[in-house]
């Protein structure tokens, strides 16, 4: 696998323009721009409905130096597996506009709804079949495009506007769906997670995404200033804790002989070495508004300690899996 | 060669060798694909087969593949188009020339797996060219046509070949193929238009070169605009539909059109529908000619776009004219092929008494018979001068 250099990467023209319309803060732009500095050549971009489609392509302007491609919510993956599919026909053909590229890297962009929900189905069809293609989840934890309603990927106690803390039900009631795992359960050459508090990390990781032939999945944590209610200079900050709590943790897993292989990768691999540098979950939870509700009117110690059993045993788990 | 229509399907589909075809079975369009399925596993084509998880995806990919600038066919029946609907749309809007097989089938619910037209007449405002065929020959002829509809640099817009289910789909009939090598070079090589984008002028598909922004949020300032495109389009498609049969005509030594009238030059009473039950209509106008009643028909192989200038010239003179059709539209005045017709010669000084005979539903058979019942009423509303019963529904029990 070939190294990428922050050199590299530096040189390399962005993908995306300034000049779109996303929200001051938002995630979506830096992770779609750092992902995207690791493709290796011909790319070919396809997003699902959502924050990054719409705010990157108002009619007649595009944010987008590459060719890129909208069609709907919950197809993505079944997008990029036709583009990908109309490649390897052409390769197979020796004619036909794409067959002179000996390397086409598909990108499917999409977000938790996108992804846990609406088109879970396609993406689930999409790894099975093993297209060669790098799905990357913009996971900000809500449908925040319609104005914040929970997903699947929203994480237990979170206020939003479909789970809102009530005087009686204290947000939402379900814990975060593990689609990496269940992504994993494909058996797929390549899964990882990514923050942008860690943008060479997300820069490898993509480069190998886009190398393994077959399907590739990254998972980003993408803070969302609007829907988490924090002050939008604080994304990179948010998106450092999530990782420094173990809420998530950054690692990858590679297929090697058929088995899944997991390891910790950056910010992560700093806390298994040193567990007392594991931050408090509380600290993450009570610089957003979306869990102000666990602190305020009156402090929620039992919801808050729910939480952090959570994490710390999902964190075990993940450890026990690194080995 | 002897071949039912799904395989009719299947073996044009061989011969035109797309680049992909993505699709997941449903009765009665499943035989197309599982043909298709052989040919891609015995290596007779270079195609790419994608044997997706579902009908939305079916379509996703072949929107996919079509932006890429591949060739894309699918095909699928009733609920499978349903699924669909959402992306019939935006494959017309991205102006997608994929060609789609359609074994009609009643929608659920109840659930049913036999013909009739409520599937596509519900995609009728989706932006698709619709072809409804007779028999296997005419299933294996649009399904070569249906690409150069479809790709021609006027029109492009995806194609449906629409063939009744278990009628066509599944019925052996002796259908004349063309060698692989006519077909090839009738269909050469996909062309592209070219665009003006915001990295500079290019063809029209997802160019690695110069790139293009595909499906973008297109809000009140532009849309209208867009959509102006794609009515433009079908109109171009008027034109461009006959210059393609012409071109097939040339290579197959079949002619092709909108409407293929049948014994109309002096036809009093006459019948306009879609699909297989026009033959058994042309059995019945036989029979009743054979009586002394001068009985027509009028088939319809094109109905998006409507050639409303053609019909008008075919009706001509006509004094009563019947709608046979295979949908039901619930709440409204008639069927969807009546209030076509209806509104076409609405502003018409020459006009026929039209009535709607809807019948079929869920694959109920329609005797010559039942059909010389239909004409019997029409040659009643001849001589009283109107039309009794607006829409009758015909072979349906009290």
């Amino acid at each position: 696998m070939s190294d990428l250099t922050l050199r590299e990467a530096a040189k390399k023209p962005d993908a995306i323009s300034p000049g779109h319309r996303l929200c001051a803060g938002c995630d979506e732009s830096i992770i779609a721009r750092i992902v995207l500095k690791a493709t290796r050549g011909p790319t070919i971009v396809t997003s699902a409905t959502g924050c990054l489609e719409v705010a990157t392509t108002i009619f007649p302007y595009s944010a987008w130096n590459l060719p890129w491609i909208h069609t709907a919510f919950e197809n993505a993956a079944a997008n990029a597996s036709g583009i990908e599919a109309t490649w390897k026909a052409m390769r197979k053909k020796g004619k036909g506009p794409l067959a002179k590229y000996e390397t086409l890297d598909i990108v499917a962009f999409a977000g938790d709804g996108g992804t846990y929900d609406i088109g879970f189905q396609a993406l689930s069809g999409a790894l099975e079949r093993g297209h060669d293609f790098t799905y990357v989840l913009m996971d900000n934890e809500a449908y925040m495009n319609t104005g914040i309603q929970r997903s699947g990927g929203t994480p237990f106690a979170a206020s939003t506007t479909t789970s809102p803390a009530g005087r009686v039900i204290p947000g939402k009631r379900e814990w975060k769906k593990p689609i990496d795992e269940i992504v994993i359960a494909h058996g797929i050459p390549y899964v990882a997670t990514l923050s942008a508090a860690w943008p060479m990390d997300i820069m490898q990781k993509s480069r190998k995404a886009f190398e393994v032939d077959g399907p590739a999945f990254l998972h980003a944590i993408v803070p969302c200033a609007r829907g988490w209610r924090y002050p939008p200079e604080k994304t990179i900050e948010v998106s450092r804790l999530a990782v420094q709590t173990c809420l998530f943790p950054l690692y990858e897993c590679v297929l090697e002989e058929g088995r899944p292989v997991y390891k910790l990768s950056a910010g992560s691999t700093a806390i298994a070495r040193r567990p007392e540098s594991k931050k408090p979950v509380e600290e993450y939870l009570e610089m957003q508004g979306r869990f102000r509700h666990l602190f305020r009117p009156e402090r929620r110690d039992d919801l808050i300690d729910e939480i952090q059993a959570w994490v710390d045993h999902k964190w075990q788990m993940l450890l026990e899996k690194v080995g | 060669m002897g071949l039912n229509g799904d395989e009719a399907a299947a073996y044009a589909a061989k011969q035109v060798n797309p680049d992909i075809v993505a699709a997941y079975p449903i009765t009665p369009q499943t035989i197309i694909v599982e043909r298709f399925s052989e040919y891609v596993a015995d290596g007779e084509v270079d195609t790419e087969f994608v044997a997706v998880e579902s009908e939305h995806s079916a379509l996703s990919s072949c929107v996919g593949a079509a932006a890429a600038g591949g060739r894309a066919f699918t095909a699928t029946a009733a609920n499978g188009l349903a699924l669909m609907w959402e992306i019939t749309y935006i494959a017309s809007s991205l102006r997608l020339p994929i060609v789609m097989a359609v074994a009609n089938r009643a929608l659920s619910g109840p659930i049913n797996i036999h013909n009739d037209h409520s599937d596509t007449m519900g995609a009728r405002d989706s932006g698709w060219i619709q072809i409804y065929c007779e028999n296997s020959q005419e299933v294996y002829d649009a399904c070569i046509e249906a690409w150069m509809m479809g790709e021609h640099p006027c029109v492009q817009l995806p194609v449906m070949v629409c063939l009744d289910g278990f009628t066509l789909s599944h019925t052996m009939e002796n259908v004349l193929t063309l060698p692989d090598d006519v077909v090839q070079e009738f269909v050469g090589e996909r062309q592209f238009i070219r665009v003006k984008g915001h990295a500079g002028e290019t063809e029209f598909r997802l160019n690695v070169e110069t790139p293009l922004t595909m499906g973008p949020l297109d809000l009140q300032d532009y849309y209208f605009e867009h959509k102006m495109q794609q009515v433009d389009a079908m109109n171009e498609a008027l034109k461009a539909i006959p210059e393609v049969d012409a071109e097939y005509a040339k290579v197959s030594g079949r002619r092709y059109g909108f409407l293929h009238p049948y014994k109309m030059d002096d036809a009093e009473v006459a019948l306009i529908g879609l699909g297989s039950a026009m033959g058994t209509v042309r059995y019945a106008v036989d029979e009743l000619r054979d009586e002394g009643i001068k009985a027509g028909l009028i088939k319809m192989r094109v109905f998006r776009p409507f050639p409303e200038e053609e019909l008008v010239k075919v009706v001509g003179d006509l004094p009563v004219l019947g709608v046979l059709e295979k949908a039901a539209s619930f709440g409204a005045p008639g069927g969807p092929l009546y209030e076509e017709v209806k509104t076409v010669f609405y502003d018409r000084e020459r006009k026929p008494l039209i009535a709607d005979f809807i019948h079929g539903l869920g694959g109920r058979d329609t005797s010559p018979k039942m059909i010389k019942g239909v004409y019997k009423s029409l040659l009643d509303a001849k001589e009283k001068g109107k039309v009794s019963e607006k829409v009758s529904f015909v072979g349906v029990r009290e």
